[in-house]
């Protein structure tokens, strides 16, 4: 209840842009689904958020959602982080959703440097706020060089690229931002997903939109695409490698963890940095009922969802909007428990 | 506890904004008004309109009380009001032909029809700190009003002024810009493409960045390319501006802006017939910003370079892309954001080439690709 319920959108159209804005992204989305990976330039307007926090996610976003919508918002993977909170505040403002911190119960996951562990399905869109559209930005400042190179889809340089790279470290050194080929056309920055995400975006049964709101870009991965890590034959696309780690959470060994330090112990934790399975887990291990939550595991090796989870309807699903107090307790808890755990 | 500090949420949000409040009222005196701020610090309301590129002194003005005085921050905030504004009309084109001019000068001739204007500058100014100013108040300020007298005859100044560059036009020795060059863009409804139109050039310089657009204009001057200018022509004062309107029949005068034009001319290059000229740099802004004026004109004439090898304000692109303040602040402010993901990611990757690195020196040879599969 309460923010949940909240319809005032007074002042502003609904979900703030006018229509005229959304239309034109609506069509610029339509035309980045029909060309899969190709970068379409559109308008982006200033909004009241900073140029470089989303404004990119938080035009399409704004541009798709209606008011049946639940929506979910997440920087890092995270809920309860101050610039998630904004731009749900922002969205929730202006257009009275209700909004979730479920996975599953999400028709509209905007999100920042993440992908969520739990598999998502074709009735769900992800939009994932892009800093730098380009993906051979690694090899050319030009813009008009660029497209042009997109547009003869010579990617040579890039190839060069990451051949230097293991001549010289014996490794290809990028971290996150892997650049990826899809539908065997374009290559894209898939934004600052880790690696660990990448393989998600392959022929997925959700459509992921991206987009770029100071560089002015729109850009999709349709379902059912191929979605291509650059990787050589005898040089194979890794993700990053948590191998021992477990999460202090909720025991997690198959997720994307953040490292920490506890101050008091100077010691090394790692934690889930998708916070919204970690939680689910977390209570769902209070009640003895993990297998429920079976995570879609190793993203090289994804595991179908769970078949209810496909079959219970969003109405039914809670819509929970923990308050901040609560999420600052569960994050109080974390160090607590790694004291416990010293 | 650094997690909990980056992941606060609402709670912080709101104490923060509180926070922000408190400390721009804390030290207890009057709170400043709007009207003060337009009046008395109008060059940053100037500057505001000009880079928040909405033409609205009372609202600049709030804006940079809101802002603490930070000219980006009340840019931005303009700008997004702006964004939020329909765009009914689009105005006649305005000929500064018909300015009424505060100040006039040229760099490039000593005597210009019309004379010099100085009008209200500091240029010749000693800047020693005005200790007086400390004991205005609106009495000293009347007594000064009183005393003011204009020393200028007003029947000897004209209403308008001839432009300096019509004189060496008429000579001809200016170059004209080509007809290709007349194309309308709206850089607000389209995103820029490379090689740009001149519009789209112009649109993006007139709303820079002072202080970027002087850096790179100044890189220039400095020897980064080769054009030197000189300032034909500076002016500031007003501009009617008129809209066509359905229901009139003729245009309709809707009020007037205050504008700073500089006409930058420079070295020669060859015409269409091949013959040498001179060319024209053109900067315009809203309200009084004679440096960004300048600075526009220098760039919109180191952007038509021809050289081969470009300097960096000679690369289109590079100027167009990085003079915008609130898109840069944007990004550069950014990096306050959590990037653990990111960061986790890079530290995966230094800590797997530190191992092969430890790998082969122990070995004692370069880093080997190793096995597939793994």
């Amino acid at each position: 209840m309460g923010v949940n319920q909240n319809r005032k959108h007074r002042g502003y159209n609904f979900a703030f842009l006018d229509e005229n804005t959304k239309r034109e992204i609506r069509r610029k989305l339509l035309k980045a689904v029909a060309i899969p990976g190709y970068q379409v330039p559109f308008a982006s307007p200033e909004l009241p958020i900073a140029r470089g926090w989303g404004t990119g996610g938080l035009q399409i976003t704004m541009a798709i959602i209606g008011p049946g919508d639940v929506l979910k918002v997440i920087d890092q993977g995270c809920d309860g982080s101050v610039n998630a909170v904004n731009i749900r505040k922002l969205l929730v403002k202006t257009t009275g959703v209700a909004t979730t911190f479920d996975t599953n119960a999400a028709s509209i996951i905007q999100t920042r440097h993440r992908i969520p562990e739990e598999a998502m399905r074709q009735d769900q869109i992800l939009v994932l706020q892009v800093p730098i559209p380009e993906p051979l930005r690694y090899v050319e400042a030009s813009e008009a060089k660029t497209r042009e190179m997109h547009g003869e889809m010579d990617y040579s340089r890039m190839w060069v690229y990451l051949y230097e790279n293991i001549v010289q470290y014996g490794e290809i050194t990028i971290g996150a931002r892997y650049p990826s080929l899809v539908n065997r056309r374009y290559l894209i920055d898939p934004s600052p997903i880790p690696r660990w995400d990448v393989p998600k975006l392959n022929q997925a049964e959700t459509l992921y939109l991206f987009g770029a709101g100071r560089e002015k870009r729109i850009y999709a991965v349709p379902p059912h695409t191929l979605a291509e890590p650059l990787e050589f034959e005898d040089f194979r696309f890794r993700v990053e490698d948590f191998t021992g780690r477990s999460c202090i959470r909720c025991g997690a060994t198959d997720t994307y963890m953040n490292e920490m330090y506890d101050s008091s112990s100077g010691r090394k934790l790692f934690v889930c940095s998708d916070s919204g399975y970690c939680d689910r887990r977390r209570e769902q291990s209070v009640t003895q009922n993990l297998a429920c939550a079976e995570p879609t595991g190793h993203p090289l090796g994804r595991v179908p969802p769970k078949a209810e989870a496909l079959v219970a309807p969003i109405q039914e699903r809670s819509r929970s909007y923990p308050t901040a107090s609560k999420e600052a307790g569960a994050l109080e808890q974390v160090v607590i428990e790694g004291k416990e755990a010293r | 506890m650094g997690y909990v500090a980056v992941a606060g949420g609402e709670e912080a949000i709101t104490n923060a904004e509180a926070l922000v409040a408190f400390y721009r009222l804390k030290g207890g005196s009057t709170p400043v008004q709007v009207r003060q701020i337009r009046e008395q610090m109008r060059l940053a309301v100037d500057k505001v309109m000009s880079e928040g590129s909405l033409y609205a002194p009372g609202i600049a003005a709030l804006a940079l009380k809101q802002a603490e005085g930070d000219g980006i921050e009340a840019s931005f905030i303009v700008r997004a009001y702006r964004a939020t504004q329909p765009r009914r009309y689009v105005s006649l084109p305005v000929d500064t032909r018909q300015m009424r001019v505060i100040r006039r000068i040229s760099g490039a001739f000593q005597d210009v029809p019309g004379g010099q204007v100085l009008g209200p500058t500091r240029d010749y100014t000693q800047r020693l700190v005005d200790f007086a100013l400390l004991g205005e108040t609106p009495e000293l300020a009347a007594g000064f009003f009183k005393k003011i007298g204009v020393q200028t005859s007003r029947s000897a100044l004209p209403d308008t002024f001839p432009k300096v560059i019509d004189l060496l036009r008429r000579e001809g020795l200016m170059a004209e810009p080509g007809d290709r060059d007349r194309a309308l863009s709206d850089i607000t409804r389209e995103a820029i493409s490379f090689p740009c139109n001149r519009s789209a050039k112009l649109q993006s310089l007139a709303r820079g960045e002072t202080g970027v657009m002087m850096a790179l204009a100044y890189s220039s001057m400095r020897g980064f390319g080769d054009i030197h200018p000189y300032l034909g022509e500076l002016r500031v004062g007003t501009v009617p501006l008129f809209i066509n309107h359905r229901a009139k029949k003729h245009p309709v005068y809707l009020g007037p802006v205050l504008v700073t034009e500089a006409e930058i001319i420079s070295g020669q290059y060859e015409d269409d017939q091949g013959i040498p000229k001179l060319t024209l740099g053109y900067g315009l802004c809203f309200g009084h910003n004679e440096l960004k004026a300048i600075a526009m004109g220098v760039l919109d004439r180191t952007m038509q370079s021809q050289a081969p090898q470009r300097a960096p304000a000679e690369d289109e692109e590079f100027v167009l892309y990085h003079i915008d303040g609130i898109e840069s602040s944007g990004f550069s402010a950014h990096w306050k954001l959590p990037h653990y993901v990111t960061f986790q990611s890079t530290l995966d990757r230094l800590r797997r080439t530190q191992k092969l690195k430890e790998e082969a020196d122990t070995l004692g040879r370069e880093p080997e690709p190793e096995t597939p599969g793994l």
